[in-house]
Order: C-alpha cells, then sequence, then structure tokens
C-alpha cells in the first residue's frame, strides 16, 4: 500500500478500554476496520460489544460514569482528545439502534431534520428521495412522506432511520443489532441494504445472528470475557471466513458453532 | 404446589373441566373497582354542586331589578355602589394579571425545566430542585408582600414614579409568574424526562447539539405534558387572589394597561366578602355572578390553550 499507515483504515482503536465508574466493560481493544467493508462485532451477551460500538462515535458521553482510556483514531486524529468535539463526531459516524427509533414527525421531516442540523443547504427534496432509495424504502413511502413515521411497519421504520443515516452522509455506520426486531423478509432487506451501502459506507455491525455475520459481513471481531474481571475483549478479529471456517481460537470455534453461550 | 414449583411446574390436569374458564369471583377485584367508581363520581358530584350552588344564587343577582344579563356582560364599569355592573371591569384585570404571569413563568419555567432534565450535573439537579420547591412552598400573601414593598419599588425606580402607581397590575403579574414558575417547570421537567430515551439517543446520534435535541425533538415529544403544565399554571393565575389583593390595587377599571391598577375578579371577592355583607343583597349575590364568570374564564382559557398545544403537536407529528 501506498497510503500511510493510518489513512488505510476507516478508523481504528489502540489499547482502548471502557469503564463505567470502577468497572472495565471493555479492556483493551485494538482494532483497525477496513474501509469500504463490513465489519461484524460477535461475541456473548454482556461482552461489550455495545459498550465497544457506541465509543466509536461517543455516544457513550452521555452515560455519566463512563470514561475511555486508550485511542480511537480516524484520519489519524484520537476522537477522545481534547479540542475533539462530540457533536462533530456524530455527524462523521451515523448510528442505527436495535429498536427502530424515528422521531415523531414526518417520514420527510425525519430525513430532513438530520440534514437541516447539519447545515444541508441543497435540495431537500432530493435529498429526501436519495435517501430513500438508498434506504430502499422510496417505493413504500413515496405517496405518503407527509405522514408520520409512527404508522409505518417495524422494518420499514428501521429502514427509515437507515435512511435519515445516510441522508447526513456519514463516513462510518454503526448499527447495533439492527434486525433483531425484524422479521426475517425485513432482515433479509436490511442485509441485501447493508451490501448496497458499503460501496460508499464503512460499516460496523453488532450482531447475535451468527448465520448473518457470517452472510454480511467482510470481517470479524470476535469478543469475550475476562473470566477474572468480566471485562470484555476482542479475542480474535479476523477475515469472516477465517473467523468461521478455521478460527485460532479454541473459544471462537466453539461460539460461532453454537457450543457456546 | 408450593414445593413442586421449585424445580418442576406441576404437570397439567389430567383432565380438563369446562367450569376452570368459568369466571371466577375476584372479591377484591369489585371493591376496589366500586370504590374507585365512587371517589371518582364524588368529584364529579363535587364540581357539579359548585356550579349549581353558584349558578342559583347567581340567578338571583340577574333576577334583580338593578342589573340586566346585557349590562354585565356588554358594559365595562364595576361600581355596585351606583349600580354599576359591568363585568368586564374585573375580567380586563384578570387576564392582564394572569397574561403577565404566564408571560413571566412560562419561559423561565420551561427553560429550567430543559436545564434541569438535559443539561444539569446531578449535583446541579440536587441543589436546585429543592429551591424550586421552596419557592412553591411560599404562602401567597407573603408574595403579595413581595410584590407591594419590592417589586413595585423596584419597577418605579427603573419606569419612573410617575408611570407605576403604588398599586398596580404588572408587579401583581410579574411576581404571580414566580408564584407559579416551580408548578410550571416541575411539571414540564416531568413530560421532558418522560420522553424516550430512545428518541434522545436517535437525536444525538444524528449530530444534534444538546439545545437542538432539547429544543426541536424532545420538547415536542413532552408537548402533551407541558401543555397540562400551562392549563394548570393559567388556572392558578386566574384564581389566584392574595398577590393581587395585595399589590395590584382595589379599585375596578376596565383597563389591559399592566401600568394601572385595577381589581381583579377575585380580589373583589375577597374585599367584598371580608366586609360586612348581608344575605341576599345585590353585593352578595354578585359575589356569585362573579364567580360563576371566573369559573367560565379558566375554562375557556383551558381550552385555547388546548387547542393551541394540540394545534402545535399535530403540525409537529
Ligand atoms: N450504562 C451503563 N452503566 C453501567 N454499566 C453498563 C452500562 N451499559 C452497559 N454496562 C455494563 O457493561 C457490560 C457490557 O455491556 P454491553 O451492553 O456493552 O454488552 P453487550 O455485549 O452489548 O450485550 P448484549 O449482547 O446483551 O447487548 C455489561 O456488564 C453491562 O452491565
Ligand atoms: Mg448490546
Amino acid at each position: 500500500m501506498t497510503q500511510p499507515e493510518t489513512m488505510q483504515y476507516a478508523i481504528e482503536t489502540n489499547d482502548l478500554s471502557i469503564f463505567y465508574g470502577k468497572f472495565e466493560a471493555v479492556r483493551d481493544v485494538n482494532l483497525k476496520i477496513e474501509k469500504q467493508k463490513i465489519t461484524a462485532i460477535i461475541g456473548p451477551s454482556g461482552c461489550g460489544k455495545s459498550t465497544l460500538l457506541r465509543a466509536f462515535n461517543r455516544m457513550n458521553d452521555f452515560v455519566p460514569t463512563s470514561r475511555v482510556e486508550g485511542e480511537i483514531l480516524m484520519h489519524g486524529t484520537n476522537l477522545y482528545s481534547k479540542q475533539i468535539d462530540p457533536v462533530e463526531v456524530r455527524r462523521r459516524i451515523g448510528m442505527v439502534f436495535q429498536k427502530p427509533n424515528p422521531f415523531p414527525k414526518s417520514i420527510y421531516e425525519n430525513i430532513a431534520w438530520g440534514a437541516r442540523i447539519n447545515g444541508f443547504k441543497g435540495d431537500m427534496d432530493e435529498l429526501v428521495e436519495q435517501s430513500l432509495r438508498g434506504a430502499a424504502l422510496w417505493d413504500e413511502v413515496k405517496d405518503k412522506l407527509k405522514q408520520s413515521a409512527y404508522a409505518l411497519s417495524g422494518g420499514q421504520q428501521q429502514r427509515l432511520c437507515i435512511a435519515r443515516t445516510i441522508a447526513i452522509q456519514p463516513e462510518i455506520i454503526l448499527m447495533d443489532e439492527p434486525a433483531s426486531a425484524l422479521d426475517p423478509i425485513s432482515t433479509l432487506r436490511i442485509e441485501e441494504l447493508m451490501q448496497e451501502l458499503k460501496k460508499n459506507y464503512t460499516i460496523l455491525i453488532v450482531t447475535h445472528n451468527m448465520q448473518q455475520a457470517a452472510r454480511v459481513s467482510d470481517y470479524t471481531a470476535m469478543m469475550m470475557l475476562y473470566e477474572e474481571t468480566r471485562s470484555g475483549t476482542v479475542i480474535e478479529y479476523d477475515e469472516t471466513k477465517t473467523i468461521f471456517t478455521r478460527p485460532k481460537d479454541k473459544r471462537t470455534e466453539d461460539y460461532v458453532t453454537g457450543r457456546f453461550g | 404446589m408450593t414445593e413442586q414449583t421449585n424445580h418442576h411446574p406441576s404437570p397439567p390436569p389430567a383432565s380438563f373441566r369446562p367450569s376452570d374458564l368459568k369466571r371466577k369471583l375476584r372479591i377484591g377485584e369489585g371493591a376496589i373497582e366500586t370504590l374507585l367508581f365512587i371517589l371518582g363520581f364524588l368529584t364529579i358530584f363535587v364540581t357539579v354542586s359548585i356550579v349549581i350552588v353558584l349558578g342559583d344564587q347567581a340567578l338571583l343577582f340577574f333576577n334583580d331589578p338593578q342589573v340586566s344579563f346585557r349590562e354585565f356582560f356588554m358594559t365595562t364599569q364595576w361600581q355596585p355602589a351606583i349600580g354599576q355592573f359591568g363585568i368586564w371591569a374585573l375580567v380586563s384585570a384578570t387576564l392582564t394579571t394572569s397574561l403577565i404571569a404566564m408571560a413571566v413563568s412560562l419561559p423561565l419555567g420551561l427553560s429550567a425545566a430543559i436545564y434541569l432534565s438535559q443539561y444539569a450535573s446531578p449535583r446541579a439537579r440536587s441543589v436546585l430542585k429543592p429551591i424550586l420547591e421552596i419557592l412553591a412552598g411560599i404562602p401567597t400573601v407573603v408574595y403579595g408582600f413581595f410584590a407591594l414593598l419590592f417589586v413595585t419599588p423596584l419597577l418605579r425606580d427603573l419606569l419612573g414614579a410617575d408611570k407605576l402607581g403604588v398599586y398596580n397590575m404588572l408587579s401583581a403579574g410579574i411576581v404571580m409568574g414566580i408564584m407559579i414558575l416551580p408548578l410550571i417547570s416541575s411539571m414540564s421537567e416531568d413530560a421532558l424526562s418522560a420522553v424516550p430515551n430512545s428518541l434522545r439517543e436517535a437525536a444525538y446520534a444524528m449530530g444534534a447539539t444538546p439545545f437542538e435535541a432539547s429544543i426541536q425533538v424532545i420538547l415536542p415529544a413532552a408537548l402533551s405534558g407541558i401543555g397540562a403544565a400551562i392549563i394548570v399554571g393559567i388556572s392558578r393565575a386566574v384564581g389566584e387572589t392574595m398577590i393581587v389583593a395585595v399589590a395590584s390595587g382595589a379599585t375596578s377599571k376596565f383597563t389591559f394597561n399592566p401600568l394601572e391598577a385595577a381589581e381583579t375578579m377575585t380580589a373583589h371577592i375577597a374585599r367584598i366578602s371580608g366586609g360586612d355583607l348581608s344575605y341576599n343583597t345585590i353585593d352578595y349575590n354578585s359575589l356569585f355572578a362573579i364567580a360563576l364568570m371566573l369559573f367560565l374564564v379558566t375554562l375557556v382559557l383551558n381550552l385555547i390553550s388546548q387547542w393551541i398545544v394540540s394545534k402545535f403537536r399535530e403540525q409537529y407529528e
């Protein structure tokens, strides 16, 4: 590679540890996330997947007791250094949550709002259409843009949440179990959508669904708890097909084959 | 049964009897339901009784040859001594003081609520909330003298003693607003805190600043609760007696100028009924007509604010 090392990755962590008060929920994570790829984070419940994911866009800042040690680097800049504005971080790193959480506004406004607060000056109608098309929702809602987003089905709401995220054109999209509240068909649509999105975005997804991780992701990070401290860490990080076919760690093998947790 | 549930639940009964599905008599449920019904009915009963008593006495007033319905509603002089009964003289003062009070308490109360629910650290909260609660516990007569002896002189210094009398609606209204403020802020804060966290996170994840999230997402989502706070606030303002009785003067006058002195409906009722009033005189009966009007004004203001809030919500959703 000709690029300098730090620019090669979308985002990377250096000895990242995350605390809630005295409790170290995540310890010493070193991950280099590839650009325009889908990286899955898997592991048993409570091992700190959400905590790690929410560290990337500084959502953990809203937990008063939370604290971070180590670095998260994006374009060579530590997102946790003093001069960084967390609001700007969140504008560049979007997030889709486990439960669809559209705003109690119209479908149109759900998308326009984020763009507006991010200083979008262009043609709003066009942006709304583009984003909805990008989230594979346009055909279903184009005739009812002024209706409340709450009138949509759960799967549609989740795609709306994806649409409003891509409307602000982040570099990275974080997804925390984005399909776990959805039926298989909606799940499939979201997965197809992710393949589409990866052409332009780097995607990080937490999932409990091993098939999903195997299906959609290019890379997989396996997290596990340290027995003594109950802190989670990444025990293995590799290409997804390696993780699922010949993992180096016995615990990974047990987990992905369902012999664990 | 209790021993078995520890490890394995008891097996289902071998034979199913249709009687198993029959309605069971649940004495506790029935008793509670009856009790709740009686209590609910009681509040309605009390309200209706008040209206009937007021209406009955007010009827005596309107039947008096000295007054007419037309005069009551269409004229603006309230001088019982010379037989003038134009309710608008009193209504104007009530509306003016109440509007000033809302203009003071609504922005301040909402700001306090937003600050407390969105920005304040747990420590700041633990200091500020008790202070607001103390504010709510001060007797209104004390507020009245605070208005008369502190706020009025202050305003007279600011605006000039020639512009503002010793008694005026401005000072009474402002202090009334301070009195209502804890009510508005604590009810609004409850409404804001009840907004689901997922919505808050959604706003922040879109790159909203705390201000954008509070004003554009959380506040609108809490609108029905805030509407309730506004309605309760208005009702308090319209019904407030001591502050206006002490600070806004004892002469009725039809005016909406806050710099003037004017007597509100409540202050008038308090003053007249405080004197030696003999039963079934026209003065005595007029009090009931005023009270009925007070009821009506509160009702109308509540309906208006409900309507405004629902308009806002429609636009938002
Ligand atoms: N806000 C918080 N305050 C304190 N501790 C927390 C908080 N959020 C999470 N934790 C703790 O951090 C650890 C990791 O939690 P996290 O939610 O990241 O797990 P997870 O891997 O996402 O689990 P799941 O798969 O069940 O979602 C847990 O022990 C949890 O109790
Ligand atoms: Mg989680």
